[in-house]
């Protein structure tokens, strides 16, 4: 029993300086992707494509949070669209309110990296306070869903399959109704001022909905979320955590045997997929036309995310990625036929469900040589012949 | 007198109203090789889950090195220095078989979450140190070259073995090997009990085997329990285990009386 | 006292049409291990083509006859029963060995897929329509102040009838030993000789027709019938399957006290507490069953050999 596997990763520990680098250069390219998105792209393209690639973004973080859950441990969650409608509320709020009481309106206050181009209003600092708060707002939004995340997760542990789904499923109706009896906004300053912060977030329109937020939902953000989205995931797939979640959906009790504390781990899928599903949320709500209403959190949002996972294939993330485009562009282009549009997606699901369950990669990535080598042996033999 | 590796007193298990194992005990001491046989459904698994913590006793004690480990989940006693493997082989089907090893290496890794997304330099470290490991552990058992193969396609004798491989990953002081030689051909049998005698010899792991191949048992266990409806019947050495009134009834029944003249 | 009872009759309506549709649900994840997604859809299919039917001899006859329910009823029964085997046939029947989470997924697909045909104008259309008045709604009698109409009689006294039906029939009949056989295992009922797959087939005929019948008795108690993909008759559909799981997943009499039992909560939460709340109390009750006895009132709980 002479091995140490920290003495020994401690001997093979690259140097740090280089190595941080490496690290986090890929999260300052995520953010460089967006300014690029924001600021080059969208000139360059009409309104009508900037809202589809918006739209793309946030369907980016909202296949690959919940491939995270439902791919990597297995946990089968079909409330998914709850986590996005808990984390559009609570960043609207914030945002909504916030501006109210900083500002005294709801105006955009935000910068060029956000929908508009800053306007000079009286009494307001030149930096673009608006994004500070909507980036505070968004990431109270994926906080929030977190903590949900574990509500959702707890019970979810004695529970497999089939029920697991049922449950979620209950979860995503329970916060749809629980907004529902929600109280009127609050239009005027004065009175957001004088109302203490719990009582706002429970001023959020009911079934009305919330319209309020300002759209602050720009290209820059959505590709932001939906970048560092996609690199958190690899990341972690990659990683032991990734390895970790992966076994405990092949065989809960072999992993548990091998020390990995199945209960944590899938508490934690819950939480960081709801993370990231609560910033999703607070992209669509402020997205540009999009009423933010209780219908969010309900189980035909929750299916149209599912498709895209279950498409794509579960457990893989850039098989998410490319479900996202397809399914946010398809529909798009197959406008004449949009009465049929869910007809041939069902039709789709089940013709994939029989013929191949795994999806488009299954659980494997698009760079995966293992993805290949099937494909690989029948051009070799093709070639040989 | 140093503790042994593995101690069970008076383990109790019933599921409603069946006495699964009653009155268990067992002494597995530092660097030992014993065996818990029985005929079909004397609860020799159960032992293995009661002793892993899937079952929770309902009396008694289980020490792992001292420590007392009873009610514990499976996967802290893993992480004090238990380790399985399965009478159904439970591999992680869709896993590649070097990434089936890599995971057991996961309960000895000290990197935070943090840490691994962002790739800190310990966190490299660490994968390095896992991916050097993992590599090691299935030269030693001659796959490989399996590595990146999945672990489901593996031939059922290769399955075995990399499930002992994976178990050794964890860095175990005790390793409970369930039925090890199920489903193998005399050849792989020979090379089995070598590889045990080799993997107690080079992991100075303490191994506890559940075998009905009693050719395998009785040439390299040390001693042996002998386990019938949920009781330990006999204990003591092969020699002793084979001539025992009480073991052979267990196994073969008791013989009819032949009927007077 | 006057709430009480209204309460207590409302709640025994609905219940009993919980417990139709949940005996659907239940016999299917008894033999096959699955929560039949689908089902809800055939219940609204079951109300539609009561409409269609209803209209349609309603036009052959020149006028509502008295005995319409009749042939409206069996004729929604024997249509889904038909769809019900075809969905089973073509969707489920080569998932037979598939993991249980495939099924799943086609179940939401079948499912997706029926709302959305069902959607289409050339088939049931988006606005809501009515059922003719097939039955009358006058008072047959009362209880105190409580009225209890031809409607409620009609209703509970048919979704008993067909309750009983299928208590015969499972219970009493050599069909019924051959289905409980497969539920408790496939394969060593196939080796005893069950024609697992002709047991698989009825079961998903009668688990229709029941909840065509569900279908009918709804739209006859509510008088509108929403549009397929209307979110209600999702909602229906999965109370239908709480009540299942709270009587026992499974077990088919779990499903008749389970229906009951959803139906009486929910009524009395809705007159006693929030009415706004009706849906949180059917999935309240769903996670604290599944949290603290999974198995249910009256199922027997399996655990998995390690």
């Amino acid at each position: 029993m002479a091995f140490d596997l920290t003495s020994r990763a401690r001997e093979l520990r690259p140097s740090a300086a280089p190595a941080l680098a490496r690290g986090l250069t890929p999260f300052a390219l995520c953010v460089a992707f967006a300014v690029l998105m924001q600021l080059a792209v969208k000139p360059a393209v009409d309104a009508y494509t900037a809202r589809l690639l918006l739209d793309i973004g946030t369907n980016i973080v909202l296949a690959v949070s919940l491939t995270m859950v439902n791919g990597f441990t297995g946990q089968f969650s079909m409330g998914h669209a709850g986590f996005l409608a808990v984390g559009g509320y609570v960043a609207a709020t914030v945002m909504y309110y916030g501006s109210l009481r900083l500002w005294g309106n709801a105006e955009m206050a935000g910068g060029m990296l956000s929908s508009m181009p800053i306007k000079p209003q009286p009494g307001r600092s030149p930096f673009s306070p608006g994004d500070v708060l909507f980036l505070c707002s968004l990431v109270a939004g994926g906080l929030v869903s977190g903590v949900f995340g574990i509500l959702v997760g707890l019970p979810s542990l004695r529970l497999r399959g089939d029920y697991l789904a049922i449950v979620t499923l209950g979860f995503g109706e329970i916060v749809r109704v629980t907004i529902q009896q929600t109280g009127p906004v609050i239009k005027d300053a004065a009175t957001a001022r004088a109302t203490p912060w719990p009582e706002l977030f429970t001023r959020v329109g009911g079934s009305l909905g919330f319209s309020g937020p300002p759209p602050y939902t720009s290209l820059f953000w959505a590709f932001l979320a939906a970048t560092l989205t996609v690199l958190v995931a690899i990341r972690l797939k990659r990683s032991t955590f990734g390895r970790a979640f992966l076994s405990i959906r092949e065989d809960e009790i072999a992993s548990e045997a091998m020390g990995v504390n199945t209960v944590r781990y899938k508490v934690e899928a819950f939480v960081i997929s709801a993370f990231f599903a609560g910033i999703a949320g607070g992209l669509y709500a402020h997205t540009l036309g999009v009423g933010l209403s209780p219908q969010a959190a309900g189980f035909q949002k929750s299916f149209d995310i599912i498709i895209m996972v279950v498409l794509g294939g579960l457990g893989s993330v850039s098989g998410a990625v490319i479900a996202a485009v397809v399914l946010t562009l398809l529909p798009e282009y197959l406008r004449e036929l949009s009465n049929y549009r869910m007809i041939v997606f069902s039709l789709a699901l089940i013709l994939m469900m029989i013929f191949r369950p795994q999806g488009l990669l299954g659980v494997r990535e698009l760079w995966d040589a293992a993805l290949w080598r099937p494909i690989a042996r029948r051009f070799g033999k093709g070639g040989a012949g | 007198m140093s503790e042994p590796a593995l101690l069970a007193r008076g383990v109790f298990k019933s599921f409603g109203g069946l006495k699964a194992v009653q009155d268990f005990s067992l002494e597995l001491p530092v660097g030992a090789l014993r065996g818990l046989i029985g005929p079909n459904g004397a609860g020799k698994t159960t032992v293995f889950n009661l002793l892993t913590g899937v079952y929770r006793p309902d009396a008694g004690e289980v020490r792992l090195a001292g420590a007392e480990i009873s009610g514990l989940r499976p996967s802290r006693i893993a992480a004090m220095g238990m380790a399985r493997t399965f009478q159904n082989i439970r591999l992680f089907g869709e896993l590649s078989v070097l990434d089936n090893v890599k995971l057991a290496c996961h309960v000895r890794s000290r990197q935070s979450l943090a840490g691994a997304i962002l790739r800190s330099p310990f966190s490299r470290g660490e994968e390095r140190a896992i991916e050097e490991r993992a590599v090691q552990l299935l030269s030693l058992f001659g796959l490989a070259d399996r590595a990146q193969e999945q672990g489901k396609n593996l031939p059922y004798g290769e399955q075995r073995r990399l499930e002992i491989a994976r178990a050794l990953a964890t860095t175990p002081r005790v390793l409970l090997l369930d039925e090890p030689a199920a489903g193998m051909n005399p050849q792989e049998k020979i090379e089995l009990r070598a590889l045990i005698r080799r993997v107690r010899e080079e992991f100075g792991v303490s191994i506890l085997l559940i075998e009905h191949d009693m050719g395998l048992v009785m040439d390299i266990c040390e001693r042996i329990t002998v386990l019938d409806h949920g009781q330990v019947i006999f204990v003591g050495t092969p020699d002793e285990v084979q001539s025992d009134k009480k073991v052979i009834e267990a196994y073969l029944g008791v013989a009819e009386e032949a009927p007077s003249a | 006292m006057e709430v009480f009872l209204q309460t207590l009759k409302d709640g025994v309506a609905i219940g009993s049409l919980y417990a139709l549709i949940a005996l659907g649900y239940t016999m299917v994840y008894g033999i096959l291990k699955f929560i039949n997604f689908a089902h809800s859809d055939i219940v609204v299919l079951g109300a539609w083509t009561s409409l269609l039917i209803a209209k349609a001899i309603e036009k052959a006859a020149g006028g509502t006859p008295a005995w319409l329910g009749v042939p409206v009823l069996l004729g929604a029964m024997a249509l889904c029963a038909l769809v019900g085997f075809t969905v089973e046939r073509l969707a489920y029947r080569p998932l037979r060995r598939a993991p249980r989470l495939n099924v799943l997924i086609t179940a939401i697909g079948v499912s997706l897929f029926l709302q959305n045909l069902g959607q289409q104008e050339w088939m049931f259309g988006t606005r809501p329509r009515s059922l003719p008045p097939i039955v009358s709604g006058n008072a047959l009698f009362s209880v105190g102040s409580v009225r209890i109409n031809i409607l409620d009689v009609v209703g509970i006294g048919t979704a008993l009838a067909l309750m009983a039906g299928l208590e015969w029939l499972v219970f009493h009949t050599k069909l019924g030993r051959g289905m409980r056989a497969v539920s408790h295992n496939t394969v060593t009922a196939s080796l005893m000789g069950v024609p697992v797959d002709r047991v698989i087939s009825v079961t998903f005929i009668i688990g229709s027709s029941l909840a065509a019948a569900g279908g009918f008795l709804w739209a006859l108690k509510y008088q509108q019938i929403n549009q397929p993909a209307d979110a209600g008759w999702t909602l229906l559909g999965l109370k239908a399957f709480v009540a299942a799981v709270v009587g026992g997943i499974g077990n088919v009499r779990g499903a008749m006290l389970g229906g009951l039992a959803i139906g009486l909560l929910e009524n009395f939460g809705v007159a006693y507490f929030n009415p706004s709340l009706a849906d949180v109390y059917v999935f309240g009750v769903l996670i604290v069953v599944l949290l603290f006895r999974p198995s249910g009132i009256l199922g027997k709980a399996v655990a998995e050999k390690v």
